[in-house]
């Protein structure tokens, strides 16, 4: 028991769970103020995720790409980068794994593990970039990703309309089956919900993660490089090296995410009128989740199943499901700003041990 | 003749497509010569957009479609603006918060906010009403009825606002005391604070005039250019103005002249169309124009762009 509460109270839990709990608090003020009852709200929430075998399927949907780019953002983090253009990767991933799927013609065998390299390959790629002129130019990274996300939207959405356009329509032709990452009896077994097989290659990227980083000598030399890159250097580590090698690997989970949505859930890429939201969501996931595979795991479930059941809330209790959009931002906000909770609990601490 | 009209026409496209570009980025260079990262522009515009829709159609509903109401509605988002950059204020300056992350949060919480408010008060639909009444062109008597360079002589007020804001801003960063306190805030805090001056108080401040700017840019497209709040009517343009912002070096001259090049951008696609010239180059290519010049901007390969020196560090008191 003791242990448990230690446990619990290790700073990089405690602020993430106050900070849920708080935005969940505000949001359910908010909601009061609408003029609904977040009571029913919440409710109709976590029966629309976890009510029915298909919520459960749909759910797990949701939670699927998130992994990817939590795992994105919480890699380049951990190399001292921050990387805001997972969107961009992902969408080039999406795109990269589109293309394959609709221009080969292969047995599913090798056709579906291509697709998912490819995306790959292309979303470290993209990230690549911004790794480079980091390295060789010393160009912020937060600015280039932020530019190379919308470099990437237009020249997705350009490449699609030249080259793998459905006449008439704005989207892709759909890709092959070969390629599906999607099984009819998987979808049966889920009562028709969208789940695929895309989850157990996010959970193999998150078991990727952490062997490089914790049990490899590239992962050492990659997160000193994030610690201390003037120590790193003094040490004879090839700073800049390191930088391009996180950027792409962070860029690969990305693009690997956009692969495998498309591969397992839309099979047809679209022309994109705005950002999906998937990087931006992973940037909340990695924060939530201090930046570690598993923690990245727990994010991804956590905004995963609010997202999905903020569906629920529509029919449930009228409530528009922007408020969980609301609660999410809340979330980062305060992760974010932990030095709020944490002068809060020192503060704390010391009343209780002038009380003794 | 012709072309002498294409020129005019485009001049007259590009400042009204500029203008709420120039206040956001304006808005984000007080805040970054301070030292406050502030990728929240969009965000803030998009208070802005809603606030100053929402304001003017029910000013406009209690007053039955007034001329005065548009200003109310631009006023209140000013208003509203400053108060939304508050909680990126004191997350970046107060609680040491990661500013680019507390920036993405409120670009979050905007969006997430201003539809869901929107749709509270306008029976679940995503979208604010058509907007009654809008700014209107003023122009000048004789020289605006001219068939060909007429629109020069047209524009709305928030465009003449502008070349206020930015005149005024150019006056206030270099030539008064406060200017100089801003920009020695953001290059070195240390030296700032022992020469007493308050760089939480310097820092507050800037970030809230970014806030009353870039709002009063959200609001100025929906009261010239679309006529209501929906969910894409700030669409990228907060970053566009980040990366006008960079491109312009944090400078109030050169970060209008960047901006008015990429508000450009937009007014030649529709003018490229009439001509045909999207046949040969496709418009997503002139969309990443913008995004592109910056990254090159960044490189050292167009100029080289020197960011404040205390950008996106906290200050710490008693640090060194």
């Amino acid at each position: 028991m003791k242990t448990l509460s230690r446990w619990l109270l290790k700073e990089s839990i405690i602020i993430p769970l106050i900070s849920v709990f708080v935005g969940l608090l505000i949001g359910a003020i908010i909601m009061l103020f609408g003029g609904y009852n977040p009571v029913e709200a919440y409710q109709a929430l976590f029966k629309k995720a976890f009510g029915n075998i298909y919520g459960i399927g749909e759910t797990i949907r949701t939670i699927t790409p998130l992994i990817f780019t939590g795992l994105a953002v919480a890699f380049a983090f951990r190399t001292g980068l921050f990387n805001i253009g997972a969107e961009g990767q992902f969408i080039m991933g999406s795109l990269a794994a589109a293309y394959v799927g609709i221009m080969l013609d292969l047995p599913a065998i090798i056709h579906m593990p291509l697709a998912v390299i490819v995306g790959g390959v292309v979303g470290g790629l993209w990230g690549g970039i911004a790794g480079y002129l980091k390295a060789s130019r010393g160009v912020h990274e937060v600015i280039t990703t932020i530019m190379l996300n919308w470099i990437a939207l237009y020249l997705s959405n350009y490449l699609i309309r030249e080259y793998l356009i459905e006449k008439g329509q704005q989207k892709s032709v759909t890709l092959a089956e070969s390629s599906w990452l999607s099984f009819a009896f998987l979808t049966d077994m889920f009562n028709n919900a969208r789940i695929h097989f895309g989850i157990l290659i996010a959970l193999l990227c998150a078991v990727v993660f952490y062997v490089i980083l914790q049990k490899m000598k590239q992962g050492y030399e990659l997160r000193s490089v994030g610690l201390n890159p003037h120590a790193a250097e003094y040490a004879g580590i090839n700073v800049k090296g390191n930088i391009v090698k996180a950027m792409v690997v962070s860029g690969m989970f990305a693009g690997l995410g956009g692969a495998v949505e498309v591969l397992g859930v839309t099979h047809n890429v679209i022309i994109l009128p705005a950002f999906q939201g998937y990087g931006f969501d992973g940037i909340a996931v990695a924060l939530l989740g201090g930046n570690t595979a598993f923690g990245s795991i727990v994010g991804a479930f956590l905004f995963g199943f609010l997202s999905f059941g903020a569906t629920g809330m529509k029919l449930g209790a009228g409530v528009p499901f922007e408020i969980i959009n609301i609660v999410i931002a809340l979330v980062i906000y305060f992760v974010a700003s932990r030095l709020i909770f944490k002068r809060l609990l020192n503060a704390l601490n010391v009343n209780k041990q002038e009380e003794q | 003749m012709e072309w002498l009209k294409l020129i005019v026409d485009l001049t007259h496209n590009t400042i009204v497509f500029s203008t709420a570009l120039v206040f956001a980025a304006i808005g984000g260079m007080f805040s970054e010569r301070s030292g406050v990262v502030n990728i929240a522009l969009e965000g803030l515009m998009i208070i802005g957009a809603f606030t100053g829709a929402v304001v003017t159609f029910f000013v406009d509903q209690a007053l039955g479609g007034s001329f005065i109401s548009p200003w109310i509605g631009f006023l209140s988002a000013i208003l509203a603006g400053i108060i939304f950059s508050l909680p990126h204020a004191v997350a970046s300056i107060r609680y040491e918060a990661d500013q680019v992350v507390s920036g993405i949060a409120l670009n979050f919480l905007a969006i997430g906010a201003a539809i869901y408010f929107t749709k509270v008060l306008f029976n679940g639909s995503a979208q604010t009403k058509t907007l009654m009444t809008s700014f209107d062109k003023w122009s000048i008597p004789f020289l605006s009825d001219n068939a060909i360079v007429g629109s020069l002589f047209k524009a709305y007020p928030t465009s003449i606002i502008m070349f206020f804001v930015v005149v005024i801003s150019y006056v206030v960063l270099f030539k008064t005391p406060f200017g100089l306190r801003l920009r020695a805030v953001g290059e070195h805090p240390r030296a700032a604070d022992t020469m007493g001056i308050n760089v939480f108080r310097t820092r507050y401040i800037a970030v809230m005039i970014s806030g009353g700017l870039a709002a009063m840019g959200g609001a100025t497209l929906v009261l010239t250019t679309t006529n209501n709040f929906t969910h894409s009517t700030i669409s990228g343009h907060g970053f566009i103005a980040l990366a006008a912002l960079i491109f312009g070096k944090w400078h109030p001259i050169k970060t209008m002249f960047a901006a008015l090049f990429f508000g450009m951008a937009t007014a030649l696609k529709s003018v490229l169309q009439q001509f045909g010239i999207t046949d040969f180059v496709p418009v997503e290519f002139i969309f990443i124009l913008p995004y592109l010049l910056t990254i090159l901007v960044l490189a050292g390969l167009i100029g080289r762009a020197e960011a404040p020196t205390a950008l996106g560090k906290p200050y710490k008191l008693g640090s060194r």
